[in-house]
């Protein structure tokens, strides 16, 4: 073993290989963990949007889809900056590892700063689940659809829950973001200090697998939250 | 594990190697860690039990003179979630699950030994949370948090409980995940999954609903503490949003949640019975094969909790024949430790007590449960006694009787010392006798239609009710007595050999208590329960020279 593995090696373990199997089988378990943890939010979230598809499609026309676009371009970059990390602390390159690190780390941070301009721009339009709570269904569609004075009022009520439901879905990836990068920034100075190689990645692995994971999440929450829009508009 | 040998110092064990308050509560050590664990379950079964002695006191009269209706249901409520998530979900797993699991696998740790620590940090967190609640006014929503109740009408500390149960799963996650990672990857070279204990594969079924289930209801609480706290309205009847959603998404959960409760006791019972029959387990695959069944089965039968909710029909139908269906695997199981038991050369020691007893609570247990999972009897004795009956025989008679059985047998590789045996006898038949008399009458008490969760009653089901609370005096001091005798021998109990019972796992094979890093030399796998094997006649035969014959009844 050269210079340095010692250190990396825990010493409940035999070998390279055995800590990297428990610490790649682990990190899936814990994802397993996190695919219920949001399912049951997509569940409460199917549920209702099939009970409630118009009312659900007229609130989510209110979302920005370029900036939504914008930051699903975002983390699909992130993810290939994250996944060249990965490929570069096998090989060992310290500078390659920690350049693209930050490089993730700056898109993950870009991606909070255009969630925050659209949280921003609901607070302006009280469009915030609360007692301050309020939506209006535009003139246009209630010609279109022909809507009910009480009909307008109940999908007024729906949009609050479609709302809630978004408030809760994107707050979680977000702060599931912040964690993340908080731990890329953790993980700069192992890769500063050259640790990474052949036998001990499994952090940066790991920290892939993770971050994989929590694009994954935006990429269906992109369509189900915002794209629902279109077809109301549409007369879909 | 060779390196370990050599500095292998038969004095020095991982109990006496440092006694600093900091190396234990800073230890990664799996055996500490289940030892910081059994302290704090003890404490809060004590808590709890508390509670459920303020409950039986309560109901030992019809008017309901010593508490008032608000009190009462803030007590049972604190009974039940002190109990359930922080007492007998971490029971066995935390505690003999930790100090076993890799001694059974012949590791030196867990996969993960600073996840473990922090598992318990947590769960201390999560208790020091509960007991903040308990000052400060407590909860009276009952321990399924139903919305709107809890998100939109109780005026108790609602949002600290919840908080504490979110927390305390984490507790269970970290737990479940370090288990399934040490089983998969740290096993003994040779040790097949075909002959692994099978307290292991109850530990592996269970982690598998600790990881998979856990996070629902954590999400579930968050849905509805964000409704409470900042006013999102996913529950919200008066925006069209669906309490009945909150209660499937909780049960989804709670219900694989009792077989959190109930699998680890059955890993415990198969040791005990193969351990004092003396003989091969019958249906090793078939009682492996049946704790991953009930754990996968447990996951769809969940709506069983809801029958008189407001369901289809249908829907109805098909979760009662999903719920019989669980039936089958627990009936294989209690069918081979039967068969195991058959021809085998018993012996009475207190463990086998607690198994024998097990048996005996648990199938009553587990046939009213088919009951209940009957419609037409169901929607007649929905929420009443019945259901407290027959939930606290699988609960308290079958995890808790797993759970000191567990703790007495292997209480000498612990501690490495021995408990006096006829007292813990004595308070293991205090057990039995005393749960019968407290929750049998139950049954009767609703199927004459007494509901629960009522602090005054009609005067006609008193008699029962007396019985009851006379039987919750037996079973606390059959619970009591343990604390007391187990700590005497803690410090003057005769010092234990490595294998006081003559059982065949690997753990048995070490000192007791043993090593800092488990195992002195290799420890030597062989076919499971193989009580033929020559390593068991030499340790019998070692074990004669330590105890008098005449306590040992070896067959």
């Amino acid at each position: 073993m050269a210079n340095g593995h010692s250190t990396t090696l825990h010493h409940h373990f035999e070998s390279y290989d055995q800590q990297r199997n428990a610490s790649s089988l682990g990190m899936w378990f814990f994802l397993a963990q996190e695919v219920m943890f949001f399912g049951g939010l997509f569940t409460a979230y199917m549920i209702y949007r099939t009970q409630n598809g118009l009312d659900f499609a007229v609130a989510s026309s209110h979302l920005n889809i370029p900036l939504g676009a914008l930051n699903t371009a975002i983390l699909i970059a992130s993810s290939f900056t994250m996944a060249m990390a990965v490929k570069k602390s096998v090989l060992a390159q310290r500078k390659a590892i920690v350049g693209y690190l930050i490089l993730t780390l700056i898109l993950g941070c870009g991606f909070l700063v255009v969630k925050y301009f659209e949280y921003a721009e609901k607070f302006e339009h009280n469009t915030v689940p609360g007692s301050s709570f309020e939506f209006h269904v535009e003139p246009e569609l209630i010609a279109q659809y022909d809507l009910s004075p009480e009909r307008v009022v109940t999908m007024e009520k729906r949009a609050e829950i479609f709302f809630s439901l978004y408030f809760m879905m994107t707050g979680l990836h977000a702060l599931h973001m912040v964690i993340g990068v908080g731990i890329g920034i953790w993980l700069m100075f192992p890769a500063m200090a050259g640790k990474f190689n052949m036998d001990y990645h499994n952090p940066v692995e790991n920290f892939g697998l993770y971050w994989h994971f929590v694009d994954l999440v935006w990429i269906f929450l992109f369509p189900l939250l915002y794209l629902l829009g279109g077809n109301a508009l549409a007369g879909g | 594990m060779s390196a370990h040998a050599e500095s292998y110092d038969p004095n020095v064990n991982y109990l006496n190697r440092d006694w600093s308050l900091k190396s234990w509560l800073l230890t990664l050590d799996h055996k500490r860690i289940a030892w910081l664990y059994l302290i704090s379950v003890s404490v809060f079964f004590a808590i709890g039990g508390f509670f459920a002695m303020l409950i039986r006191m309560e109901l030992l009269t019809p008017q309901g003179d010593l508490l008032s209706p608000d009190t009462y249901n803030r007590v049972f409520t604190q009974h039940g979630v002190v109990m359930i998530f922080l007492f007998l979900i971490p029971s066995i797993p935390a505690v003999l699950g930790n100090f076993l699991v890799p001694l059974m696998v012949g590791a030196v740790d867990v996969a993960f030994p600073r996840l473990n620590l922090l598992s318990w940090y947590i769960y201390t967190v999560a208790g020091i949370l509960v007991i903040l609640a308990l000052i400060t006014g407590g909860v009276d929503t009952g321990w399924t948090f139903y919305t709107p109740l809890s998100s939109t009408y109780a005026n108790s500390q609602v949002m600290l409980v919840a908080i504490a149960v979110f927390v305390n799963g984490f507790a269970s996650i970290l737990t479940g995940l370090n288990f399934l990672v040490t089983i998969h990857t740290m096993r003994a070279k040779n040790l097949t999954w075909g002959k692994l204990p099978l307290f292991i594969w109850a530990m592996y079924a269970t982690s598998l609903i600790n990881v998979l289930g856990t996070p629902v209801v954590a999400i579930t609480l968050l849905m509805a503490g964000a409704e409470r706290v900042l006013g999102l309205g996913i529950f919200d009847p008066a925006l069209g949003g669906d309490p009945i959603l909150f209660q499937h998404l909780f049960w989804f959960y709670s219900h694989p949640a009792v077989y959190i409760m109930i699998l680890p006791a059955f890993g415990v019972i198969s040791e005990l019975i193969a351990a004092f029959s003396r003989k091969k387990i019958f249906g090793y695959t078939f009682i492996a094969a049946s704790s991953v069944g009930i754990a996968i089965l447990g996951f769809i039968v969940w709506a069983h909790h809801m029958f008189t909710t407001g369901m289809s029909a249908y829907a109805a139908t098909v979760f009662s024949a999903l719920t019989m269906l669980i039936a089958v695997p627990t009936a294989v199981k209690v069918i081979n430790w039967t068969a195991t038991m058959y021809q085998g050369s018993v012996s009475w020691e207190t463990p086998m007590l607690y198994a024998v007893g097990f048996l005996g609570l648990f199938l009553i247990g587990g046939l009213t449960g088919v009951m209940l999972a009957t419609l037409g009897l169901d929607i007649h004795v929905h929420d009443t006694y019945f259901v407290v009956a027959h939930f606290h025989y699988v609960m308290v008679g079958g995890a808790i009787m797993g759970f000191l059985g567990g703790i007495h047998y292997w209480w000498p590789k612990m501690t490495g010392r021995l408990y006096n045996g006829s007292i813990s006898k004595v308070s293991a038949i205090l057990v039995f006798v005393g749960f019968n008399l407290t929750f049998f009458p139950q049954f009767l008490l609703g199927y004459m239609g007494m509901p629960r969760r009522y602090h005054a009653y009609p005067e006609e089901f008193q008699a029962l009710n007396v019985f009851s609370t006379a039987g919750a005096t037996v079973l606390g001091l059959g619970y009591i007595l343990p604390a007391f005798y187990l700590t005497y021998s803690l410090f003057k109990g005769e010092k234990a050999p490595a294998n006081p019972w003559g059982a065949m796992s690997i753990e048995w094979q070490t000192p007791s208590p043993p090593p800092l890093h488990n195992f002195v030399t290799p420890p030597v796998i062989t076919e499971p329960y193989d009580y033929e094997h020559e390593l068991i006649k030499e340790q019998i035969a070692e074990l004669k020279k330590h105890v008098k014959p005449q306590e040992v009844p070896l067959g």
